[in-house]
């Protein structure tokens, strides 16, 4: 889902005061032109330690893209392992997380869990992202008959809720986590589709498109030069964002049981895993859930920032 | 007024005839088809010649436009064919798996609803302070935690801990409180953020600025002036909403262990059940369907000036 939140108090509180815009005053606030790259990444900084809910969200960002890489940098413990005398220990500073029914150490199983599940979300968005992205250029690029007929398409798989859909997927598509993610992507298509559409009109308006076009630039590169590498900002923005909603989507389908097979770790099926022992070991589900909470409110909240929703501008 | 109608029922029913083809294609197109996928395989021994039978029963030997037409036939008739798990009529599974599933969505889109309107009115209402901040920071939240996640924690806390509510089950008024609560959750949060985003804007239209000029006060203007015109942005994605509340039925009935839609969804992916999940896939775009449709009829109420505009770029601008 969009975040459609906007702080009527942003503005106030926004550090890049006046002094700092555009020097006539009169101009719209963008980013001064004449900045070199290290004030513009100074400036960036700044922003982040200035906001101590985007330090957090990156931080957490870094240390799941660690997990998913490399887990082993985090925990040295065998996620597999089994040691039915420690089973179902609650958590402390030897077992972060607890221990599960087989004596599991449920911190490293979350840990190594973060590889498939950010994985999967990785493949779910890079799916609905570049077929989404391509049926949204060549609707708003080409417009006419094409744009009416790709839109249609859209309302209608907007008209099935992505739940449903991505089940249906992956009925036909069969089980596992994989298959689960493309599943996911499919369903995102439509959305994608939208953004890079509307961004794609507002993109054929300006007047470099214009220039190139009177210029007697073929249309593909038009295409590909002029109006692409401008549109895809917006893009980028939705993309991190749908790098959490896949996250919550593809875990809602592994806790489900469509997803990785048993032994393996990942983040929903370890909370599906937990679910037996709801009365008497509540961290088998709470701390591995909180983890794709926590996850999927940093996407929102750096895609947030990165959209300029919030005053930051990068 | 009449043609307006005419035009959105059209609408319907081509969204409704795409869906179809959507599902069908996803379904039955795709290699391998229901027969394969559930009864094929090295562990079933299934001679290729009962294979063939079984297909032959369900007419999936024929060409996919012969498939197609026969079925699509068939859907209007209101026959979407037979479960392959038990050999019963799609429709009377959905038609008794609804009632449940039908008490626990309306229940969640009324606290949805009302709490999210709550939430925004609440954000719109104290225009400074930290307390104007705190309704719009908990929406995120709300959108960003796993609905079964939801579903778990209240179930360890209500029923386990505090014994409450029944943990599972559809018996009784009780049974039906924390599936709702949690289904109501990511909605109420939908809500509240397009509200109080549309309400934030109303609040600074003209009009709102004649109605204080006029000497009107702030709750005043808030009610009577901008909510009306906040609520029409928000209705645009009324379809959305009830489809999503649908679909999160599959979780919170399989959290909560209760019987109705969410369950037979979740079962019938489980075992391959073609005909079933396509039966379910049909539904939950009728369900979107009728609901626009609603919002549609109640558009011109509250906006006169609506059946003269095509409502399409109202609805593009919100929907992801």
């Amino acid at each position: 889902m969009t975040d459609l939140k906007q702080l009527p108090t942003t503005s106030s509180v926004d550090p890049r005061s006046a002094d700092e815009d555009s020097p006539g005053g009169t101009g719209p606030p963008e980013l001064p032109t004449r900045w070199s790259r290290a004030q513009r990444i100074r400036h960036g900084l700044g922003q982040v330690v200035r906001r101590p809910g985007l330090l957090l969200s990156i931080i957490w960002a870094v240390i799941v893209v660690i997990a998913a890489f490399a887990p082993t940098l985090l925990t040295s413990v065998d996620p597999l392992r089994a040691a039915p005398k420690q089973k179902l220990l609650a958590p402390s500073f030897q077992h972060l997380f607890g221990t599960d029914q087989l004596g599991r150490d449920l911190y490293s199983r979350t840990a190594h869990g973060a590889g498939l599940s950010l994985g999967a979300a990785l493949i779910a968005v890079a799916v609905g992202l570049v077929i989404g992205s391509l049926l949204g250029l060549l609707a708003g690029f080409l417009k006419g008959w094409v744009d009416e007929t790709l839109m249609r398409i859209v309302d209608v798989l907007l008209a099935i809720p992505a739940l449903l859909l991505s089940l249906a997927l992956v009925t036909a598509l069969g089980f596992g986590t994989v298959k689960v993610a493309i599943a996911v992507g499919i369903s995102s298509i439509a959305a994608c589709a939208r953004v890079m559409r509307s961004e794609v009109l507002r993109v054929r308006e300006g007047a470099y498109v214009e220039a190139a076009e009177a210029g007697g630039a073929r249309r593909s590169r038009v295409l590909f030069r002029h109006v692409l590498p401008n549109s895809t900002g917006p893009v980028l923005v939705l993309a991190t964002l749908e790098i959490g909603t896949a996250i919550l989507a593809v875990s809602a389908l592994s806790f489900l049981g469509y997803g990785a097979v048993p032994p393996t770790p990942e983040w929903g099926s370890l909370v599906a895993g937990g679910r037996d022992f709801l009365g008497t070991a509540w961290w088998m589900t709470l701390l591995p859930g909180l983890v794709i909470a926590l996850t999927v409110l940093a996407a929102g909240r750096i895609s947030r920032a990165l959209g300029g929703q919030d005053g930051t501008r990068w | 007024m009449n043609r307006y109608l005419l035009r959105r029922v059209g609408q319907a029913v081509l969204v409704l005839w795409a869906a179809y083809t959507v599902s069908f294609l996803v379904l039955y197109a795709l290699p391998g088809d229901a027969i394969d996928a559930r009864f094929g395989g090295d562990a079933n021994d299934v001679t290729p010649e009962q294979l063939q039978a079984l297909r032959a029963e369900y007419g999936l030997d024929k060409a996919l436009p012969l498939q197609y037409l026969s079925r699509l036939g068939a859907a209007l008739t209101g026959d979407l064919g037979t479960s392959l798990d038990n050999g019963r009529p799609v429709t009377s599974l959905i038609a008794e798996s609804l009632p449940a599933t039908a008490a626990v969505a309306g229940l969640a889109l009324l606290l949805g609803i009302v709490g999210g309107a709550a939430l925004a009115l609440l954000a719109a209402g104290s225009s400074t302070g930290w307390l104007s901040r705190l309704p719009l920071n908990l929406p995120p939240l709300g959108v960003a935690v796993p609905g079964f996640l939801f579903g778990l924690v209240m179930l360890e806390l209500f029923s386990f801990r505090l014994h409450w509510f029944p943990a599972i089950g559809n018996e009784g008024l009780g049974s039906i409180i924390l599936p709702a609560i949690t289904l109501a959750i990511p909605t109420g949060a939908i809500v509240a953020q397009l509200l109080a985003k549309s309400l934030h804007q109303a609040m600074s239209e003209p009009y709102s600025d004649t109605a204080r000029a006029k000497g009107a006060s702030e709750r005043r203007v808030l009610f009577r002036h901008s909510l009306r015109n906040a609520v029409i942005p928000a209705l645009t994605i009324a379809g959305v909403l009830v489809g999503q509340l649908l679909a999160g039925t599959v979780v919170t009935e399989t959290v909560f262990s209760r019987t109705g839609l969410g369950r037979l969804t979740a079962t019938s992916v489980s075992s391959q059940d073609i005909p079933v999940v396509q039966g379910l896939v049909i539904f939950g775009a009728l369900v979107f369907v009728v609901v626009n449709l609603i919002v549609d009829l109640i558009y011109p109420l509250l906006d006169k000036r609506i059946v003269n505009v095509r409502r399409r770029h109202v609805r593009t601008a919100e929907v992801t």
